[in-house]
């Protein structure tokens, strides 16, 4: 491949990956490229990121699409050659299994990146390879890899090891927990990169890449990916913020106002050259939230919350109740300032009050809504209920809904579930359709406009 | 033309020199800026350096900086160029006042007003009609309304002004350019399409310690240690505003000022209000770090 179908071929792929690039970017690329020496590769990355990439999010993507492209080496690299076959015994068992292991405790404990990623690149040719019956058939796997050399059970000797050297037990944990996903992220990272030796790169990005944490589904959401995306929903609800002020004043400008028009006149000699106007009074509504909290759906319901709850200024009163077969009221969790972890683990203290016997029943929690707080539901609310709408296939109280959404100024579903799954099994996300408008909100982005569209 | 670094080793060395430590992936950014005669968009948190940025490529080059303070509410008219239409005014009354004939007067008067007398330029149009060589930096264009990116496209792009009244006005020599955002609110695309984008971010435990250091000579170096290592475990926390560099930089100040030996917890816990600016951060941050409250 020449250096332009490789670049050609690397900006296909990020397109492919969502990222816009236009024409002209990728010229400016070539240029950027003119201007500086190729013997360092951590420079064409970066002259490529400031050119290309021109979101902040998106560098994850950016960064896992240059590695498949501009590989950091070919093969197991020049050091690695004279590891084929194993002076005593097997190469991926034994004594060899052990003396890695030792190596990667070393550098684990030492925090060196260098020999990680040298550790990274020799597990995968060690024991990630998956020999195929013929020339482009075998393949790389991350998973064994790191299965052979199972670096969660280095973690405690790393522990160990920190401790001695007078860190604090919880700092340690936390250190020693970073370090091994380090290194397990180097080696899924050098296993994509023999496999697109082996295949071509564009049979690896479409598999490989993750979406952005912004369109990251939140029922496919890591643990870790969760902890991410709620660091993104204080910033997200900063951007609306501005974003609704900024529509605000642009709508504000209401009928002449004739008194200040004449006055500001008299300093251009009785020229009215700049007009004033009356402001308008924005508009708020009170918002009344119903989550469900059942463990499918628990994660995009805090989301929820927490982005109503960072935008509170928007409405004129937040109401939040949480279910799973009964009803609980939680407003009271959600002070202003309240610190954001306090908040989550109320909150998850609070599901045990939601349930009585922990199976979701939106019919029973419905119900018991309309009876105990039906009141809070009048012509000047919003009605928000969120949830898969997976019920266990019990009754479903329509009516009951019905009514609640009548007696409300608006009323929306939202549901983390993609469309095409509403309906299906157990969900009665087509029937509740019928009577509240559902809205599909599977990401952050998703959720960041639907919220935008109704404040 | 002006060459405005001669390699991305060269912009980290000049930078330095005028006091602003870069990173590679900085310092490249900066030269193909300068190289290629694109626009540089810097975008990052609050008080990571952005605006510090294009100060120091000013100093570092000699170059004059014009500054563009956006803002809600900025029009061409502040940006860009306005007619002084006060004295526009004065001006018409006065030649009303010494002609009767008011034919040949307004004429005359008509071509006299619009002309450089009578033009108040505002940053945009100064930087591009200067002759030394210009910084121009536009700080926090994301609190700018739409409208005015777009009429930013033509000055970074082409490098130039189209007033009605006088023609087009060309930059004798290319501005150096700089805008930064808080992402506050997402940029247009064709905005971003005409800049450099490079975001900054908390800089690494090794740098933000020169950065502390050379910007605060008085502090020991153990105290700088200790400083930096408290710094990077609170931005490990869940706060609502994670400290950035300005804050390291005041949180060392505020300990030479008082003259600490020893960064010990009871100093941290008395000083927390110089880098966290929210209550409920501090309450975290002393539940967290196992601070005594005070």
């Amino acid at each position: 491949m020449s250096l332009l179908d490789t670049h050609i071929g690397f900006v296909e792929a990020l397109r492919a990956a969502g990222l816009s690039v236009s024409l002209a970017e990728g010229l400016d690329a070539i240029g950027a490229l003119e201007k500086v020496r190729w013997h360092d590769r951590e420079t064409v990355r970066a002259a490529y990121a400031a050119t290309l990439v021109k979101r902040q999010p998106q560098r994850v993507t950016f960064d896992a699409i240059f590695d498949i492209y501009y590989p950091r080496l070919i093969g197991s690299g020049v050091a690695g050659d004279g590891l084929a076959p194993g002076a005593e015994g097997p190469p991926d068992t034994g004594p060899e299994l052990e003396r890695f292991r030792e190596a990667l405790a070393e550098a684990l404990a030492s925090g060196d990146q260098q020999a990680l990623q040298d550790l990274a690149v020799e597990a995968v040719a060690r024991f990630g390879a998956m020999p195929g019956r013929g020339p482009g058939l075998s393949s790389w796997s991350a998973y064994t890899s790191l299965q052979r050399v199972s670096p969660s059970e280095l973690v405690e000797r790393l522990v160990q090891g920190l401790l001695a050297a007078g860190v604090d037990a919880e700092e340690a944990q936390r250190l020693a927990g970073r370090r091994v996903g380090v290194f397990a992220r180097l080696v899924e990272g050098d296993a994509r990169r023999r496999i697109a030796e082996e295949k071509g790169p564009e049979h690896v990005v479409g598999v490989t890449v993750r979406p952005t944490i912004d369109r990251l589904d939140f029922t496919a959401a890591r643990r870790s990916d969760l902890d991410e995306m709620r660091r993104e929903v204080y910033p997200l609800a900063r951007r609306l913020a501005a974003r609704l002020t900024k529509e605000q004043h642009a709508r504000r400008r209401g009928p002449l106002d004739v008194r200040r028009t004449v006055r500001a006149s008299m300093a251009t000699g009785g020229v009215p050259l700049t007009t004033h106007h009356r402001p308008r009074r924005p508009h708020r509504t009170d918002l009344v939230v119903l989550c469900d909290v059942s463990g499918s759906v628990a994660s995009f319901a805090q989301f929820t919350l927490l982005l109503v709850y960072a935008l509170r200024e928007a409405f004129s009163g937040v109401r939040a109740f949480t279910f799973v077969d009964d009803v609980v009221e939680v407003t009271d969790t959600f002070r202003p300032g309240a610190d954001v972890v306090d908040v989550m683990e109320q909150l998850a203290a609070s599901i045990s009050h939601a349930a009585l016997w922990g199976r979701t029943n939106y019919g029973r929690a419905l119900t018991r809504f309309a009876e105990e707080h039906g009141d809070v539901v009048g012509p000047r609310s919003s009605l928000l209920v969120l949830g898969d709408g997976r019920s266990n296939y019990s009754d479903l109280a329509l009516p009951v809904l019905a009514d609640l959404a009548g007696r409300a100024r608006h009323a929306w579903w939202l549901n983390p579930e993609h469309a095409r799954h509403w309906g299906t099994g157990d969900s009665a996300a087509d029937r509740y359709g019928e009577v509240v408008p559902m809205v599909e909100c599977r990401n952050l982005a998703q959720l960041g406009e639907f919220v935008h569209g109704i404040v | 033309m002006t060459t405005w670094f001669d390699s991305a080793a060269d912009a980290t060395a000049r930078l330095q020199s005028a006091g602003y430590l870069t990173d590679d992936a900085t310092a490249l950014t900066a030269y193909l800026a300068g190289a290629l005669g694109k626009p540089l968009l810097v975008e990052g948190p609050a008080g990571v350096g952005k605006t510090e940025l294009a100060k120091a490529v000013a100093r570092a080059t000699g170059a004059g900086l014009v500054r563009l303070q956006c803002y809600e509410g900025l029009d061409e008219a502040r940006a860009l160029y306005e007619w002084n239409y006060k004295k526009q005014l004065l001006r018409i009354q006065a030649s009303q006042a010494n002609s009767r004939e008011s034919d040949t007067a307004w004429s005359e008067t008509h071509d006299d007003i619009f002309t450089e007398e009578f033009l108040l330029t505002r940053p945009l149009l100064t930087a591009i009609r200067r002759d030394e060589p210009t910084v121009l930096l536009i700080d926090e264009v994301d609190k700018t309304d739409i409208e005015v990116e777009g009429l930013l496209l033509e000055v970074l792009s082409d490098f130039q002004v189209t007033i009605p009244e006088l023609g087009t006005v060309t930059a004798t020599r290319r501005p150096f350019v700089v805008l930064t955002s808080n992402a506050s609110r997402e940029l247009s695309e064709a905005v971003k399409r005409r800049c450099l984008f490079l975001p900054l971010d908390y800089p690494d435990a090794e740098r933000e310690r020169a950065i502390v250091t050379s910007q605060v000579p008085g502090l020991e170096d153990a105290v700088a240690a200790q400083l930096v290592d408290a710094v990077v475990r609170l931005r490990e926390l869940e706060l609502k505003k994670a400290p950035s560099i300005a804050e390291s930089v005041d949180w060392a100040r505020t300990l030479v000022a008082l003259q600490v030996g020893d960064l010990d917890e009871a100093t941290v816990a008395r000083t927390l209000g110089v880098v966290l600016k929210h209550a409920s951060d501090q309450q975290r941050a002393i539940k967290e770090l196992k601070l005594a409250a005070r």
